[in-house]
């Protein structure tokens, strides 16, 4: 048993967390929070010089990592810090699909999205949910190529990507696994509109409308209605790259709130002196300890066979979910009212964190499906 | 036993139902029911009709104008307001400081301050908590010192909520240092547009500017503010807490809550099916339903007591407790509910008539705000560990 990390990701989680110490304050994510384009561009720039997107893919698409443990070491450090760059999108979902399933022309992009360039996964409806084979958008075979119609909700970063990885149905019935295909859809593709808005916990998402989107034959990934089961690897990636976000936020509101009981005086003594809340943290600090183990399940089985993976996908995300809902409630509630604060860091971490149970399917969602993948 | 309502009591909840129906605007309800923000006046109005109908003091005896309404008729009249989605009384004139008037305030005071509250010729805000007080309202700093007909007040209050809409402050100030420090506070009442006040919103995690901190800057406060004695303001603070904490288990609350996430679970679809046939969502809300009838009767044997002359005593820090969890607890489900669309975050959809549509469903926004909004369920009002501390040292005799 070792779980220690390698030299090399003990280099790139050092390297990240002193550039993201040194480089966002709670000023800068708020400003990034209210900015137009819902990021810091100096954040992100300064990633991309890093090479941390490099991270999340293997050697053989260009990178320098790609395995379950170099997501989970970055995205632990983008938790901590509290930032809402477009990591997920660009490098796991969207770059992870064309790094599974794209053309060698395709997948000449990845070099462009390591240096930068910004890509979304436009997959989410409005009546999918969180199933992730529920696609309505249909895309239909021309004489130029594919023709797309559909809408797709809550896309992340929508309004700065230069393009899309959209999800859309060849045959079958919108529940289908068989039938789904996967297209690039530039952003400035003509029937193509966005729907800006904010989200709780900072950064941006658009519903993304599709409206006759002609695209060529060539925007084709992978084979067409095939590309289930890669969605379903991306969407396991992306789950462990949030859980260990999940893991990051809470250790920072961990600090954060082992720093309040000490410090904050009430009735004459720091608050925690008083075992009620001795009480409570000792409860936070158990599911920290239970979330770091979920991620290194998950991160550790990303490569399995599809059962045993899918298994602990469910599992680490039912538990995280959980654990982030008590150290999000407990967190505001040892801290009082400044815990109720925009302003006060806590608050937007609280928020974060909650709202990951509202990605790739929350607490219910993955216990019934890991009772059905169990019983399989 | 009889669980029933008596005859007298069945006609009095549906003489306020026929007066709901009559009076309350659609507009106003549409509103509340829909989890948009309500304005100033949106409040001012609804009040008004509930003067105008003699129904607005339902804590205040009949002399002062008020309902005269026993423990039970107000708990009907709470829950049929709630359940019409009427906009809440705003208590912080009407149910905080006319009992204290009207107990411990001079006769001058009374016959000024009381018909302005019924007219609504003030909005009063609460100046109890402080930076570093919290729960502890016993360690208040800001000061007032007493010079020739005046005190000079300095200090900071904070967390007053809707004091962006006030124009008047009743506060606890610290009128001397010596002996415990329950024992040099005095109650003061104050005029917001006096020179040296400033009022700063709070953002809230919901986004909502509901409270704020307030400044005293060398303020001139006429002596005839004071409410009773000098330095004995904890007892009328004492006496006001005992009415903040009327209503506390927010049945009515719970119940349109719980009603509006059953119909949200109706419409959300889980795996093909609506969310409220998954029998884990199912579970959740069933258990959570169960407990809101139990603690519904625990209010009514409370109210029942309270209505028979029994002083409530760690009752109402237990109603607090189940009240504020079981609420929290609705709010936490309906987030669930909404699935990927607790996610956006369209503040402007909250204003009436705003030329922005919400993301997905109009009952996505309001239930992600409500979450958030309502941590402070626990927090305030003497926070529920505070509340955990009273029940166990009435039980324990330590």
């Amino acid at each position: 048993m070792n779980f220690d990390l390698t030299e090399e990701r003990q280099m790139l989680q050092d390297g990240l967390r002193r550039y993201l110490r040194e480089n966002v304050t709670p000023e800068a994510l708020n400003a990034a929070t209210d900015s137009q384009t819902g990021h810091s561009e100096a954040v992100w720039e300064g990633l991309t010089e890093m090479g941390v997107i490099g991270a999340l893919f293997s050697e053989d698409d260009g990178g320098f990592g790609g395995a379950g443990f170099d997501l989970s070491v970055v995205f632990e450090e983008m938790g901590r810090a509290g930032v809402f760059e477009p990591l997920l999108e660009t490098g796991v979902l969207a770059g992870g699909l064309i790094a599974a399933l794209g053309s060698d022309a395709q997948k000449e992009m990845i070099e462009e999205i390591i240096a930068g360039k910004v890509l979304s996964f436009a997959h989410g409806e409005p009546r999918a949910r969180y199933d992730l084979n529920h696609v309505e958008t249909k895309a239909e075979q021309t004489a130029e190529g594919w023709t797309l119609s559909g809408t797709k909700t809550v896309v992340g970063h929508a309004a700065i990507a230069d393009a899309f990885v959209v999800s859309a149905r060849t045959a079958g019935d919108a529940a289908d696994e068989d039938g789904i295909s996967l297209f690039l859809v530039p952003a400035d593709a003509e029937g193509l509109s966005i729907r800006d808005y904010p989200m709780n916990g900072g950064g941006r998402a658009g519903e993304v409308t599709l409206d006759g989107v002609t695209v060529p034959a060539d925007a084709l990934i992978g084979e067409a209605g095939k590309a289930f089961p890669e969605i379903e690897k991306a969407a396991a990636r992306a789950t462990a790259a949030i859980s260990a976000e999940a893991l990051g936020l809470m250790e920072t509101i961990r600090e954060l709130t082992v720093g309040y009981l000490q410090q904050r005086k009430q009735f004459g003594k720091p608050i925690g002196k008083f075992q009620a809340l001795q009480h409570r943290m000792a409860d936070v600090l158990i599911e920290i300890e239970q979330a770091r183990s979920a991620v290194i399940n998950l991160a550790g089985h990303l490569d399995s066979p599809r059962a045993e993976r899918e298994r602990h996908v469910s599992a680490t995300k039912n538990l995280i979910g959980r654990a982030g809902r008590l150290v999000a409630e407990e967190s505001i509630q040892m801290h009082g009212g400044i815990g109720m604060t925009q302003e006060y860091a806590l608050g937007h971490l609280a928020k974060r964190l909650t709202m990951v149970d509202h990605r790739f399917g929350d607490t219910d969602f993955h216990l019934e499906r890991f009772i059905r993948l169990s019983a399989a | 036993m009889d669980l029933t309502y008596t005859d007298d009591q069945k006609a009095f909840r549906d003489e306020v139902r026929s007066f709901l129906a009559e009076k309350l605007p659609k507009r106003l309800s549409d509103k509340v029911a829909g989890g948009k923000r309500l304005t100033k006046e949106d409040y001012e109005e609804w009040h008004a009709i509930l003067n105008e109908k003699g129904w607005l003091g339902v804590t205040w005896p009949k002399e002062h104008g008020g309902t005269g309404w026993d423990a039970v008729e107000r708990h009907i009249f709470e829950e049929e307001t709630t359940r019409a989605a009427a906009p809440r009384i705003v208590p912080f004139g009407l149910n905080m400081l006319g009992p204290v008037l009207m107990k411990f305030g001079s006769k001058e005071q009374q016959a000024h301050y009381l018909p302005r509250i019924l007219n609504g010729d003030d909005w009063w805000c609460q100046g109890y908590s402080e930076p570093g007080a919290g729960s502890d309202l016993a360690s208040v700093k800001t000061t007032a010192v007493r010079e020739g007909d005046h005190y000079i007040v300095n200090g900071q209050k904070t967390w007053t909520t809707l004091g962006q809409y006030a124009n008047m402050i009743f506060c606890l100030v610290r009128t001397s240092k010596d002996g415990k420090p329950q024992e040099g506070i005095s109650f003061l009442l104050i005029d917001m547009d006096t020179p040296g006040v400033t009022v700063r919103p709070i953002v809230l995690i919901d986004g909502e500017a509901e409270v704020n901190e307030v400044w005293f800057e060398d303020v001139k406060v006429p002596a005839e503010n004071l409410v009773g004695e000098e330095n004995k303001g904890w007892t009328y603070a004492k006496y006001l807490l005992t009415h903040e904490r009327t209503n506390i288990a927010g049945v009515g609350f719970a119940t349109s809550a719980l009603s509006n996430l059953k119909r949200i679970a109706g419409l959300e679809q889980s795996g093909g099916k609506p969310l409220i046939e998954n029998p884990f969502f199912a579970a959740k809300m069933a258990q959570v339903e169960i407990d809101l009838m139990a603690m519904a009767t625990t209010n009514l044997r409370t109210i029942a007591a309270a209505a028979a002359g029994n002083a409530p005593g760690a009752e109402s820090s237990m109603l607090k407790i189940k009240g504020t969890v079981i609420r929290q607890e609705i709010n936490a489900l309906t987030r669930q509910a909404v699935g990927p669309y607790a996610m956006p975050f369209v503040s402007e959809a909250l204003d009436e008539g705003a030329n922005v549509s919400p993301v997905g469903p109009d009952y996505a926004l309001p239930a992600t705000q409500s979450y958030f909004n309502n941590r402070k369920l626990s927090i305030y009002g003497g926070s529920n560990e505070v509340q955990r501390q009273i029940i166990s040292k009435a039980i324990l005799e330590l």
